[in-house]
């Protein structure tokens, strides 16, 4: 007998959620910009607002192209389904404020996106909700920082500045231990580098933003729910286990035993903060995912190349990529991310901040923004730009050098890249 | 609802409502390796339609506790003690593959007992491969795997299934992967093991609805039409383009299926 194929990654990139249309054979995924959808009769109209039925009702709740987005990065993930939001930080939102609520605590990496620390260490508290920040590499504090009211473990697949390899089956089994779910970030990553589900997360979920969309074009989030939580086991989470009166009394564990969180994700959170996404984002990013292992191999190509250029360069004093035998998780990092470990990385350019500002001005390719995860090559210099309020002092505590310099490696040919990085290291001498 | 059935917790989903016994009751019967939540939509909107309904986790599936038994006779005969226990006296059944077997069993039996028998994705016999059961012993996860490629015939469902953002082939995966060590192999083993489907089915004596898949890859639609002909008042409805996991891939079809069905009474 031979074992029946599943469909593999490339192919879910394509299909997965979606065919032909059926009623005008469109091949693409339509977008349907339409803020509601007719019911069939009252009947029809009262099942569908009781969830007798699936289907859509009105596009703050859910849309047939984000639909098709939604299983897709479920698919690829290998998670139950997914929620698309309207950026990153609203899927992060959605994903803490499902079950977690005034005296609730968080524990995560310390090393996160600003945008994250911002939300959990300055917002949360004004709504009752206390993080507590420990150095990702150190299991001992993940399980130290844990208290009665925890609801949550939450860190990046690969950390901010300094690409700190999350040890997702270790803190897994620390969140586990306590009866409580592991949050990953795995924008950075994405499902063709890692899935976080197979190394034991429970929640995943992406700045779609970046290397998903993969253009630059779209803000968006998609937040994905691996189905893998024993919620009622846990009994931490009356949200998911006990009738909930702003839903028919529903209790989300009974009517689902696998997605019991992104029941209530979307008939509380979407509905009620209604950070949700326009179905032409949902298709702009969908055309992205078409190509996501054509480009993640082409981005991670790249990087390579320029990093064995870098690393050549008497300019450059050190390089934070964990495929370098010099980085701190350079074992995690072959272990967990065999298909290489994305491309965005920083590097610490010899000199002050002002040989900084002349690198970054020299480069003619490279793009001086705000943003990673484009098929066009990005830099920023935090010390003169995000970060320009910061004494070095203050900077190192980040992780963050005078000279250090983040790049987003592109899709263009290398060896441009390599001549435009050439003439601005010689620029940054002065 | 929870209920006491020879000493063991067993489980059963009441659709939302409050279960009421004088109403005409529907029973549902999840397939091997699963729990009630496979019928999470057919069963909400029954019990808001008139319907008390009973969504069964058999013996140590889902929340129920308890052993898996280890016979279709042995389950059917769960489902009288689970009438008895939830005070109702006559009930449609409604199974899915390996609950369809118990439905059928059940009613030729109980004929007093049951009132009408829908079996989806059903078979006779249904037999498992000597490879695929001793990998539901020994490899279960490679079980999994093998299960879930045969009970899909796409890649893309609509509405989906309990709702748009789920990704069906997932879903069920992960619900097989939730039970217990040791279910899997009980199932599947209890399901080889029926060998009086064809008797029983001439005994059975209510109406009884066949609802298959024409891509059906485990239990093949081409089986299920075989039973269906040996029960004396049957009615056949193939599903286009649905596999194994009918509720998953058709939830709209087969609600409406089973609601005329019902109805017919
Ligand atoms: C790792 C990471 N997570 C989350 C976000 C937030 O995503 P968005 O900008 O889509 O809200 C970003 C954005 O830079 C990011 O880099």
């Amino acid at each position: 007998m031979a074992a029946p194929r599943s469909l593999q990654f490339d192919t879910l990139s394509l299909h997965a959620g979606q065919r032909p249309d059926p009623v005008t054979g469109a091949r693409a995924t339509p977008i349907y910009f339409t803020t509601s959808f007719v019911f069939r009769d009252a009947d029809h109209a009262a099942a569908l607002f009781n969830m007798e039925r699936g289907g859509h009702v009105y596009s703050r709740i859910s849309n047939p192209t984000n639909a098709v987005l939604e299983e897709r990065v479920a698919a690829l993930e290998g998670g139950v389904g997914a929620i698309a939001t309207a950026s990153g930080q609203a899927a992060l939102h959605l994903a803490i404020a499902t079950i977690a609520a005034a005296g609730s605590h968080i524990v995560a990496s310390r090393a996160l996106y600003g945008g994250s620390h911002n939300l959990l260490s300055y917002t949360l508290p004004r709504f009752g909700i206390e993080t507590t920040f420990v150095n990702p590499r150190d299991l001992a504090a993940w399980k130290g920082a844990i208290r009665p009211n925890t609801k949550l473990l939450f860190g990046e697949t690969l950390g901010n500045p300094g690409l700190d390899v999350l040890d997702i089956s270790s803190v897994a089994a620390i969140a586990h231990a306590a009866k409580l779910p592991l949050l990953v970030d795995a924008t950075f990553t994405t499902p063709y580098l890692l899935k976080p589900f197979d190394h034991g997360a429970d929640l995943v979920y992406h700045s779609a933003t970046k290397f998903l969309g993969g253009h630059g074009v779209a803000i968006g989030g998609v937040l994905v729910d691996g189905g893998t939580f024993d919620w009622e086991a846990s009994g931490k989470f009356p949200e998911l286990t006990e009738p909930y009166a702003g839903f028919h009394g529903m209790d989300f564990q009974e009517e689902s035993t696998v997605a019991a969180f992104l029941l209530r994700a979307r008939r509380e959170g979407l509905r009620d903060f209604g950070a949700c996404m326009s179905p032409a984002t949902a298709f702009q990013i969908l055309q992205g995912i078409e190509t996501l292992p054509l480009r993640m191999h082409k981005h991670v190509e790249n990087t390579r190349k320029v990093i064995a250029f870098l690393g050549k360069e008497a300019a450059v004093e050190s390089i934070a990529y964990p495929e370098l035998p010099s980085h701190p998780d350079h074992a995690l990092a072959k272990r967990l991310l065999p298909r290489g470990c994305g491309a965005v990385f920083g590097f610490n350019l010899k000199g002050d901040r002002a040989a900084g500002r002349r690198f970054i001005e020299a480069l003619r390719i490279f793009s001086h923004l705000a943003n990673v995860g484009d098929a066009k090559s990005l830099v920023i210099h935090p010390a003169s730009t995000t970060h320009f309020r910061m004494s070095d002092a203050a900077l190192a505590e980040a992780g963050i050098g005078p000279g250090t310099i983040r790049l987003s490696i592109g899709l263009e040919d290398p060896e441009d890249l390599i001549e435009d990085l050439a003439r601005a290291l010689r620029a940054a001498k002065g | 609802m929870e209920l006491r059935i020879a000493n063991d917790a067993a489980y059963a989903y009441t659709g939302g409502k409050t279960l009421d016994a004088n109403l005409p009751a529907v029973v549902f019967i999840h397939g091997g390796e699963q729990d009630h939540s496979v019928w999470a939509l057919q069963s909400r909107y029954l019990a808001h339609h008139g319907y008390a309904v009973l969504a069964v986790d058999l013996p140590g599936h889902g929340k129920s506790g308890g052993a898996p038994l280890a016979s279709i006779e042995d389950m059917a005969g769960w489902i009288v003690a689970l009438l008895d226990a939830a005070k109702v006296n006559a009930a449609a059944l409604i199974g899915h593959s390996m609950g369809s077997l118990v439905a059928l069993e059940c009613a030729a039996r109980n004929p007093q007992r049951v009132s009408r028998i829908a079996l989806l994705g059903t078979a006779f016999p249904m037999r498992v491969s000597p490879d695929l059961l001793q990998a539901t012993k020994t490899r279960e996860s490679d079980a999994h795997g093998m299960i879930n490629a045969w009970s899909h015939s796409g890649y893309a469902h609509y509405p989906s299934n309990p709702g748009p953002g789920f990704w069906v082939i997932g879903g069920n995966l992960r619900l097989m992967q939730r039970q217990k060590p040791g279910v899997l192999h009980a199932d599947f083993a209890a399901c080889d093991g029926y060998k009086t489907g064809f008797e029983r089915a001439a005994q059975v004596k209510c109406p009884a609805l066949f609802l298959l898949g024409a891509r059906d890859a485990m239990t093949p639609a081409r089986a299920g039409r075989d039973l269906a002909r040996a029960v004396p008042n049957s009615t056949v409805v193939t599903l286009g383009s649905a596999g194994h996991n009918l509720m998953g891939e058709k939830p709209d079809e087969v609600l409406e299926a089973l609601v005329e069905f019902l109805r017919a009474s």
